[in-house]
């Protein structure tokens, strides 16, 4: 019974079954659907990662971030300066052991162009509780035009294991409600 | 050329046995290289299983077990135990066993496969003793800037080449068994499946040496500096391509399984060998799915590669999705089992650990792994789960309820068939699997859903206790990582059952003897299905057509219900 001959040799000339078939079809179809799908949300979707990104040497990008707290400071918290970087602008983020830093504060429904490297390992930027998550490599400044949408509070965490402080690894940013009107013209302008 | 060309050796004598069960002519060479590698397997899963409870147990906020620095060091430990050194050396085992045993044909050079084993052995005892000496706490992936002690490296480098080895072994006994005629026609579909993991590794391995020697020399100061996100592409190639060596070998213990229990014969074994051949052109693409969130990654060369060019490989998936339950039921309604929609499932030899195992295997893998994986692997939902504790959820899904599961399934197989060993606590092992898979389910769902809320991963501490500013996760996030920690003391629970049933099976299980009734009893002609080919006739499979419609709703339902998530987060471009 071991080796009994094959039962039919060509096998590759056998006619697939219907139901096969369907289901064949059915995931060809779902997986160009999604396919397709992530080149859509290039333009119908407002949440995709930027591409921009520079080369830059970690102590470079350590002065740019500390010039531009330097610059947009209103005040201090725990020792962490706080920046109020104006609508449009950029705005530096640091991520070194175990902190990011400065301190934001943007408003609402105003985009900012964001940069975003590391000093010395790499960290994970996790912006919650809205669960934006970006990797972040020192050497590389990733630059992105990120518009807040809710008020309030917002912690950053780091999510990529940089150590044994990793998981003091915190930040924070406010959003403030700009004036009103304001606010909804921006937002029916589509900026 | 002949197949001593090829290999250099004369043919050896070998010794042979012939199986009482299954008819097949089994190399005892082959034999003792498939045992001494699934023993080191089982080893090195009940180190890593352990730690892996000590790590569930210290991210429960209630019971916090490890201090930090332990947490860092077991968590490094834990993924090279399991992820690497467990799989590779069952996946060893299986290689030897769909090459000798499966085409009766003797092995090609036993002495080298011990050279590998032996390789294998140094090279998992560096790596962990790298880890135990505490500071090589850089995490699995040990990623740059951040730096190992040079044997952490070296560890995994001569643990590769072993297998390598032992993938060369592999493709030599093919070209033997080709040569001296032990088969006719084509190999049988489970050495097709075991042949696209050995390709699948082979490209894996060279993946893996090009990244890991600058980087061990980097360790050891001869190279200046490694590049962080070039170390991320050429690692990945190897981290990710290495699961879809798992999901190669899994899929073909399905079939193995299936053949062996209940006499399955694939439906189309042109449809079977066309999706694992998927695989074999497109797995590889997957090291972009650690690269989405990184900075300066082009999109179009995200969504090609992200996708496997188009989900073909995700194809080859849902279609083993379909045929390997469909190849049951086809055969289960020859068997007499025909009433209704789900008698063939009902009447199920679910009481034998192997079928169980393979089973829960099967779905959880489907379910929980692959929906997940296509999801996480979305270019842009990618921003949602990056990092967050939702990603080990999705692998857990794939490598611990899908590979993790079928492996033991198939173990139950292997101690009768090749140990020659009576199992031993049959009641123990009966129950083995379903605790094993629910306990592996509810981890990857749990970690899942805590990820979703936010939380990080490889993270001591969600309370931020000791950070400057301080975070606050919300209620559910705490729910879901005390779930996580209770499901994970029932998957330890069926791990720790798993071992211990092994151990004592291999050393004092009743030694199998010619007419020997075993307690999980074989299809008859199991066998013969297993060793050669034949495609089904013909069948109607209404229960399959359920399943896999159930299947695919829940997909397209979770595939759609992120996109609604992202579409609420903040703005980005």
């Amino acid at each position: 019974m071991a080796v009994t001959p094959p039962e039919r040799r060509i096998w590759w000339n056998e006619p697939i079954e219907r139901v096969e078939l369907v289901w064949i079809v059915i995931a060809f179809l779902w997986g160009l659907f999604m396919f397709v799908f992530m080149i859509a949300w290039h333009f119908i979707g407002q949440q995709n990662l930027s591409k921009e990104a520079y080369r830059i040497a970690p102590s470079a990008y350590e002065a740019k971030v500390d010039d531009f707290a330097k610059k947009n400071k209103v005040r201090e918290e725990a020792g962490i300066p706080v920046a109020k970087p104006k609508p449009g602008s950029d705005v530096y983020i640091l991520g070194r052991l175990w902190q990011w830093w400065p301190i934001l504060e943007l408003e609402k429904g105003q985009s900012y162009r964001i940069h975003l490297s590391s000093i010395d390992w790499q960290h994970g930027f996790s912006l919650q509780p809205t669960n934006i998550n970006i990797q972040v490599h020192p050497g590389y400044e990733h630059v992105i035009s990120l518009t807040p949408t809710q008020s309030g509070e917002f912690g950053i965490v780091c999510n990529e294991f940089c150590g044994i402080g990793h998981h003091t690894m915190t930040g924070k940013i406010y959003v403030t409600e700009p004036k009103k009107a304001e606010a909804e013209q921006r937002l029916a302008d589509g900026r | 050329m002949t197949a001593e060309t090829v290999i250099g050796a004369v043919p050896a004598k070998a010794e042979f046995r012939t199986c009482q069960y299954t008819g097949l002519k089994v190399d005892v060479a082959a034999q003792r290289l498939i045992i001494a590698n699934a023993v080191a397997a089982v080893v090195f899963l009940a180190i890593g299983g352990l730690m892996g409870l000590l790590v569930a147990l210290t991210r429960w906020p209630a019971v916090h077990l490890l201090p930090a620095d332990w947490f860092y060091l077991i968590l490094t430990g834990h993924g090279a135990n399991v992820l690497l050194f467990w799989i590779i050396f069952f996946e060893m085992a299986i290689l030897y066993f769909a090459s000798a045993v499966l085409l009766n044909s003797r092995l090609a050079a036993p002495k080298l496969g011990w050279l590998g084993f032996i390789l294998m052995i140094v090279g998992a005892l560096a790596t962990n003793v790298a880890v135990l000496q505490g500071d090589s706490s850089v995490m699995f992936t040990s990623y740059p800037p951040m730096m190992a002690k040079p044997h952490f490296y070296l560890g995994i480098i001569l643990f590769a080449v072993g297998a390598l080895i032992g993938c060369g072994l592999f493709f030599a006994t093919l070209v033997i068994a080709k040569e001296e005629g032990t088969y006719e026609g084509s190999i049988p579909l489970v050495t097709f499946g075991a042949l696209t993991a050995a390709i699948i590794a082979v490209f894996t391995i060279a993946s893996g040496a090009i990244i890991l020697i600058p980087t061990w020399l980097w360790s050891l100061g001869l190279i200046s500096d490694i590049d962080p996100l070039m170390y991320k592409v050429v690692w990945w190639a190897m981290g990710h391509s290495s699961q879809q060596i798992n999901v190669s070998a899994h899929v073909s213990l399905w079939y193995l399984t299936a053949a062996l229990l209940v006499g399955a014969k694939p439906l189309s074994e042109k449809v079977s060998r066309t999706a694992f051949f998927m695989y074999i052109l497109f797995l590889q693409l997957a090291s972009a799915h650690h690269l989405l969130a990184e900075p300066g990654m082009d999109a179009s060369w995200k969504i090609v590669n992200t996708s496997y060019m188009m989900y073909l490989a995700v194809m080859g998936s849902m279609v083993h999705g379909l045929t390997v339950p469909g190849a049951i039921e086809a055969a289960q309604r020859r068997n007499g089992f025909d009433r209704g929609m789900f008698e063939w499932l009902r009447k199920a030899p679910w009481g034998n650990p192997a079928f169980s195992g393979m089973f829960l295997s099967l779905v959880f893998f489907g379910f929980i792994g692959g929906i997940s994986g296509v999801v996480l692997g979305t270019e842009q939902l990618n921003v949602l789960m990056h990092n967050t504790i939702y990603v080990p959820g999705h692998f857990h899904g794939t490598v611990v309820a899908g590979t993790t599961l079928a492996f033991m399934g198939a173990t139950y197989i292997v101690l009768p068939l090749i140990f020659q060993r009576e199992i031993v606590w049959p009641k123990l092992a009966k129950i083995q699997p379903y605790l094993f898979g629910i306990g592996a389910a509810g981890i990857s769902l749990f970690m899942m859903g805590a990820g979703t809320l936010g939380v990080a991963r490889r993270h001591w501490d969600m309370t931020f206790s000791d950070a400057s500013i301080g975070f606050a996760h919300s209620a559910g996030a705490f729910l879901m990582m005390g779930l996580n920690g209770i499901f994970a003391i029932i998957a330890a629970i069926g791990g720790i059952i798993f071992v211990l049933v092994v151990v004592a099976t291999a050393f004092f299980g009743k030694k199998i003897t010619s007419g020997h009734k075993l307690t999980f009893p074989l299809f008859s002609g199991g066998g013969a299905v297993a060793s050669h080919y034949g495609s089904e006739k013909a069948p109607k499979l209404p229960g399959t057509i359920i399943l896999v419609t159930i299947f695919f709703v829940c997909f397209v339902l979770y595939y759609f219900i992120n996109w609604k998530y992202l579409s609420e987060l903040w703005l980005f471009r």
